[in-house]
């Protein structure tokens, strides 16, 4: 048995598919995953990931200490309420997780990294930290609740503590607001509009109770990865791993190399990429014959061979989608061995789904 | 709670089998095995013609999640296969031994051995539980 978040048995009461994942005992779906996809494309769907490891980061050099983490620059993040994603990266420019950092007061940041790099992700932290005048709160006592799509934000601003609601309305996409112990930001990880909201767990089981009683569909796992595949966000451990560079993940845009005497991990061996050009890029590809891609199949392209990072089938457009590594020059048709038959796929700009309308057609 | 039809013989990889007055056998999967699997979304079925053998992969169902291979429960020619899975894969999940059916084969042999009665299937899917 494996981790299980404080709405295990709320889960479970709603006859939720329970798989591990990454060591938890989480919700797969809670009868249907495609209906819970498309409720988050149409309407509004609610996701406990109170698995996701949130740390945070307060001290007079937590500041200092975030610019040499992370390869996108905190100081970006002029005043508190302001979030941003980055990954952070290894000596050799690999990455060793990804993650969304807040500002949430003048010394005081919050991180939500990834639930199956929790042991590595907080030994890293620590690491880097060593010599910095800064502590680390890993906040494993907050409950973390997705709440996505197009009706998403006037759904849960009623239902937020008084004052809160409206601050969160007002929120620019990435803002964040906390308040007392309730923290709201406009992020996601499905391609539609909406909050992640972390607060402690009584209130947390209210927010998630008042979910269903507000007409929201509560969406398991299965619906996460098939909004995530289309929004072409990375997932980590799949799509770019320790031994893979943002600049051949899709995540170049996410690496500031200015100014240039900022020194983050990875930067120089990020600077010998840049300077010596990359071999592999991470694309999206649609499947022109019948059949799903999956995770580890082979891409054979004029420019030379390839894999699928991730695949599946895309409800929205009803067919099957991908995001590949394959050399830089690819471009066009491919062909796509599945289950030892070639099949017909075409590259694609990603991502193929944004705000509930087909991009890559 | 599973849906174990009397009339029907089983396999232990969760496979029906329907003998038909013709002679030939139809083909699907349990009630079990969808509910296992999940909302397909994709099935691949064999060509018509195709000459199996026992236990031979003949057929793919796939979930939002993953992919599963469909095993021929006995040996024969593929007769038919289901047209209706292409538009509508989810018929599987929502009628499995009906509407859902995958392939009828001439059966090789007329004797329809190794294949559990529905009790033997329902005794082996409690002990899994």
């Amino acid at each position: 048995m494996g981790h299980q978040t404080p709405l295990y048995a709320e889960h479970v009461a709603a006859g939720a598919r329970i798989v591990e994942f990454g060591g938890w005992d989480m919700p797969l779906h809670y009868g249907s995953a495609l209906a819970e996809h498309h409720a988050v494309r149409q309407a509004c769907g609610y996701f406990d990931v109170s698995h996701m490891t949130v740390v945070d980061v307060m001290g007079p050099d937590a500041t200092a200490f975030l610019r040499r983490l992370l390869a996108n620059d905190i100081a970006r993040l002029r005043q508190p309420g302001q979030g941003l994603y980055s990954c952070m990266l290894n000596d050799a420019g690999g990455v060793v997780d990804d993650l969304i950092a807040y500002r949430t007061g003048d010394d005081r940041y919050r991180l939500i990294v990834n639930a199956a790099t929790r042991a590595q992700d907080l030994a890293w932290l620590a690491r880097i930290a060593d010599r910095d005048d800064v502590v680390l709160r890993h906040r494993d006592d907050l409950l973390m609740l997705a709440i996505q799509g197009p009706a998403a934000r006037q759904l849960v601003a009623p239902l937020l503590p008084a004052g809160l609601g409206a601050a969160a309305l007002a929120l620019q996409p990435f803002g964040a607001v906390l308040q007392d112990d309730v923290f709201v930001a406009r992020t996601g990880y499905t391609g539609e509009d909406g909050f992640e909201v972390v607060l402690p767990q009584p209130a947390g089981l209210a927010l998630w109770q008042a979910l269903a009683a507000a007409g929201a569909q509560r969406c398991g796992l299965g619906a996460r990865d098939t909004l995530r595949l289309e929004a072409a966000l990375n997932l980590y451990g799949q799509d770019m791993d320790a031994g893979t560079s943002p600049l051949t993940s899709a995540l170049a845009w996410t690496v500031a190399f200015e100014p240039a005497d900022r020194q983050f991990r990875g930067r120089a061996a990020l600077e010998l990429q840049k300077t010596a050009g990359v071999s592999e890029k991470l694309i999206g590809l649609l499947l022109e014959d019948r059949g799903i891609m999956r995770h580890g199949q082979r891409v054979l392209t004029p420019a030379g061979e390839g894999v699928i990072t991730s695949g599946g089938f895309s409800p929205t457009m009803e067919r099957s989608i991908a995001l590949a590594r394959v050399p830089v020059a690819a471009v066009g048709l491919c062909q796509v061995e599945i289950r030892s038959a070639l099949r017909a796929a075409r590259i694609v700009r990603p991502p193929f789904v944004r705000n509930g309308r087909v991009l890559a057609e | 709670m599973n849906n174990v039809p009397q009339q029907l013989q089983y396999t232990a990889e969760h496979e029906w089998v329907r003998r038909e007055d013709d002679g030939t056998v139809v083909i699907g999967i349990t009630d079990h095995a969808q509910q296992q699997l999940g909302e397909l979304v994709y099935v691949e079925l064999p060509e018509v013609g195709r000459a199996l053998k026992a236990g031979d992969a003949m057929a793919v169902v796939e979930s939002t999640k993953a992919a599963s291979d469909v095993y021929a429960p006995l040996a024969g020619a593929v007769r038919a296969v289901n047209p209706a899975l292409t538009a509508e894969p989810e018929l599987v999940n929502t009628d499995p031994y009906g509407a859902g059916w995958l392939v009828r084969l001439q059966a090789s042999d007329s004797q329809l051995t190794g294949l559990l009665d529905a009790s033997a299937y329902t005794t082996l899917l409690d002990a899994a539980d």
